[in-house]
C-alpha cells in the first residue's frame, strides 16, 4: 500500500513535469519559458525526494539542496538579463 | 504506530504531488504571464515543501536519523521560490509583456505615468 502511494505520487509528479514542456515550447514570451524551466527544476526536487524514499536511501539528499540553489541562481540571472540586458554590470561603463 | 506514520507520510507526499499537478494545470491553462507565475510560484512551492516534509518524516521514523539537510532544503525553497517569482514577474513587466486584455486594473502603469509626468515638470 505504501509502495503503491509512492508510485502513484511519482507518476503524478512526472506527468506534471512532462507537461511543463508544453509551456516551454509554446510560451508566447521569454518569461513564460523561464517560469516553466523554474517549475521543472522545482519538480525535479520533488522527484528526487520521492525517489530517495522509494529506494530507502538518504544518499540523494544533497541533490535536493543543489537543485534548489541552481534553479534560483538561473532564474535570477535570466530575469536580470531580461530587465537590464546584461547579467554582471561593469561599473566603468557608465 | 507504524500505520499512523505510514498514513501521515503517504498523505503528505500524495497531497504534494497533487499540488504539483494543480500548479501544472495553472501554468498551462491561465491566460497571461502574471497569472501563470502566480500559479507556478505558489502551488508548486507548497507542493514540493509538502513532499519534502513527507521525506523528512520517513527518514526520521524509519531510519531514525534527523535529516537536517531536508529541513535546510525546505527552508531554502520557502525563502527563494517567491523571490525568483517576483524577479521574473518584474522583468516581464519592465520588458513590456502585455497583461491579459480582459484585466481591469493596472496600478503600476498609472504610477509610472505619474512619476514620468512629475519628472518632466521638474
Amino acid at each position: 500500500m505504501f509502495k503503491l502511494v509512492m508510485t502513484i505520487s511519482l507518476i503524478i509528479v512526472a506527468i506534471s513535469t512532462l507537461l511543463y514542456v508544453y509551456r516551454l515550447v509554446k510560451g508566447p514570451s521569454t518569461p513564460d519559458r523561464v517560469i516553466a524551466l523554474d517549475a521543472i527544476g522545482i519538480n525535479l526536487i520533488a522527484i528526487t525526494a520521492i525517489i530517495s524514499v522509494v529506494l530507502n536511501t538518504s544518499a540523494f539528499v544533497e541533490v535536493i539542496l543543489l537543485l534548489g540553489i541552481l534553479a534560483f541562481i538561473g532564474t535570477v540571472a535570466f530575469s536580470k538579463y531580461l530587465e537590464k540586458g546584461e547579467i554582471i554590470e561593469n561599473d566603468r561603463d557608465q | 504506530m507504524s500505520v499512523i506514520v505510514d498514513f501521515l507520510i503517504g498523505f503528505f507526499i500524495l497531497v504534494g504531488a497533487l499540488l504539483c499537478l494543480i500548479a501544472m494545470f495553472g501554468v498551462i491553462r491561465l491566460p497571461d504571464v502574471y497569472t501563470r507565475n502566480h500559479a507556478a510560484s505558489k502551488a508548486a512551492t507548497l507542493g514540493v515543501m509538502s513532499i519534502l516534509l513527507g521525506t523528512f518524516l520517513y527518514f526520521y521514523f524509519y531510519e531514525g536519523h534527523f535529516n537536517s539537510r531536508v529541513i535546510l532544503g525546505i527552508v531554502f525553497l520557502f525563502m527563494t521560490a517567491p523571490v525568483s517569482g517576483h524577479l521574473i514577474n518584474r522583468a516581464a513587466y519592465n520588458s513590456g509583456v502585455k497583461i491579459w486584455d480582459k484585466s481591469v486594473r493596472d496600478d503600476l502603469k498609472e504610477y509610472n505615468q505619474k512619476k514620468r509626468n512629475k519628472s518632466s515638470i521638474d
